[in-house]
């Protein structure tokens, strides 16, 4: 297993907003956190990303307890926050750069791997543009060739495509369906069940707990995931 | 090790980086001092005898007493203002890919400290030159003793701004910060006034001016400014910036929820 998340729950002051999560997302495989807003994924990105913290329960990556050893496990992580977070004066490049050298790669070592995941996300040719005359769908793009700079075993990404129009929406969640299929494990917060494939791995939350973990074709049987999920997230869970 | 290195003249680089795009920055940060240098000193030294006091060993005009307090000045404005880049990067998500490298937090948080230290101290310099330029002139070695205590006094100021920043959760409060912390620390200190000049008015603002470590920075650059050195301030603006230091790396522990998720 890659990611493996057990028992988790966190609380904003006496606001429960995760209750005992738990799931794994494993290599070579997409699976999709389906939840409504509110549902409690941004939470569950921050804890999966060291920005909170919580003392019940276990986040572990690649073999790396979040808690116990930080640095290795977002070492072997690679995230797209859901807001951009790259600076519009600087250029596609020069953002990726910045990132390198904060994960130890000196200009030297960076290059060779800036190139490799620009061409791998179809925008080796808008490397010297500044971000700010990029548009949303290609801010996406830069910044998961960003998360990819330095060879992580986990990508996570949290909504990524709000704000994006229909065709950068799919061009993306087709490309990071490519990643996983090349070997890594993605974790994929959305709030939309289109995002979805029959053969992705599907955790659906509602209010801080998880109400499915299973293949999507599993999960929805022979019911269009969209119906689904509108009637377990109905529900007070 | 290394690693941390690249991370840290990155960090830096960014910094100085994002300085050449504000252009408009420097220039404020060039010209408040000015004004108070070429007008509001020029008025003032009519109005304030000073008599010779340490580091001091000849009767000097009002223009030379306030220089290093406006060094302190450049230092402290550019502290809050790095520290309100700080927010402004929490709110625009930057801070998250900073903080989510994986090298320790206390590093990452000491590495873009140096970056807003070295941009003041560039701006404390090309002050002083322009001040030179106008007659104001302090003797060779006191510009090179002047640096120590600069990236001293640099430090100690950007320390404040990054612990106050870890404590203010939205831009809009930041105005506040702007009324409650600079101005009392400017006013309240020697940067304007020799402190017995404020006892002379009340014993309970040169108490308050004594403690404020403000006023210790301004006077480690002042004795330091004439090749002298002040062991008291020294101490003081050391002590304040483990404090602001220690309480900066407290503000953005993970375990308080600084970052938390909206």
């Amino acid at each position: 297993m890659t990611l493996h998340v057990d028992g988790v729950s966190y609380a904003y002051g006496a606001k429960p907003a995760l209750d005992g999560v738990g799931f794994r997302a494993e290599r070579g495989r997409f699976t999709a956190l389906l939840g409504p807003n509110g549902a409690g994924k941004s939470t569950l990105f921050g804890l999966l990303s060291g920005l909170l913290t919580t003392r019940s329960g276990r986040i572990e990556v690649a073999g790396h307890d979040m808690a116990r050893a930080p640095r290795a496990a977002l070492a072997a992580m690679g995230i797209v926050f859901q807001q951009t977070t790259l600076d519009l004066d600087l250029t596609v490049r020069q953002n990726l750069r910045y990132f390198a050298a904060l994960r130890g790669l000196s200009g030297r070592a960076a290059g060779p791997r800036i190139d490799a995941a620009l061409e791998r996300l179809n925008m080796a040719e808008r490397a010297g543009e500044k971000v700010r005359a990029l548009n949303g769908g290609h801010r996406r793009r830069t910044e998961i060739a960003r998360a990819l700079l330095h060879n992580p075993q986990v990508l996570l990404l949290d909504e990524p495509t709000v704000g994006l129009d229909a065709a950068a929406r799919r061009g993306i969640t087709d490309h990071v369906h490519d990643l996983a299929r090349d070997g890594m494990a993605v974790l994929w917060a959305t709030h939309l069940t289109d995002e979805v494939a029959a053969d992705d791995h599907l955790l659906v939350l509602h209010r801080g707990r998880v109400l499915a973990d299973g293949p999507a074709t599993d999960v929805t049987g022979n019911r269009p995931l969209a119906e689904t999920f509108l009637t377990m997230t109905s529900t007070p869970a | 090790m290394t690693g941390a290195l690249t991370a840290l003249f990155a960090i830096i680089a960014r910094e100085a980086l994002r300085f050449v795009h504000q252009r408009e920055r420097f220039v404020a940060a060039l010209v408040r001092p000015l004004v108070w240098l070429l007008v509001f000193a020029a008025g003032f030294r009519a109005a304030l005898g000073l008599s010779i006091t340490p580091p001091y060993q000849t009767y000097i005009t009002y223009e030379t007493y306030i220089v290093p307090g406006l060094l302190g000045m450049i230092l402290l404005f550019n502290g809050m203002q790095s520290s309100l880049s700080l927010v402004y990067d929490r709110e625009m998500g930057s801070m998250k890919v900073l903080l989510t490298a994986p090298l320790p937090r206390w590093w990452l948080l000491f590495a873009k400290l140096l970056g807003s230290t070295a941009i003041s101290i560039l701006q404390a310099y090309v002050f002083l030159a322009v001040a030179a330029v106008f007659g104001i002139r302090l003797l060779a070695v006191g510009y090179v003793a002047m640096l120590p205590a600069l990236v001293l006094a640099g430090l100690m100021l950007g320390a404040l701004g990054l612990a106050l920043s870890s404590f203010i959760k939205q831009l809009e409060n930041f105005a506040g910060v702007m009324n409650f912390v600079i101005f009392p620390m400017f006013f309240l200190s020697s940067a304007l006034y020799p402190l017995w000049k404020m006892a002379e008015s009340s014993r309970l603002l040169h108490d308050i001016c004594a403690f404020n470590p403000f006023t210790h920075a301004v006077e480690l650059i002042r004795f330091a400014a004439y090749g002298d050195f002040n062991g008291m301030a020294l101490l003081w603006t050391l002590l304040a910036l483990a404090v602001f230091g220690a309480l900066a790396v407290w503000g953005y522990d993970p375990a308080r929820g600084m970052t938390r998720a909206r």
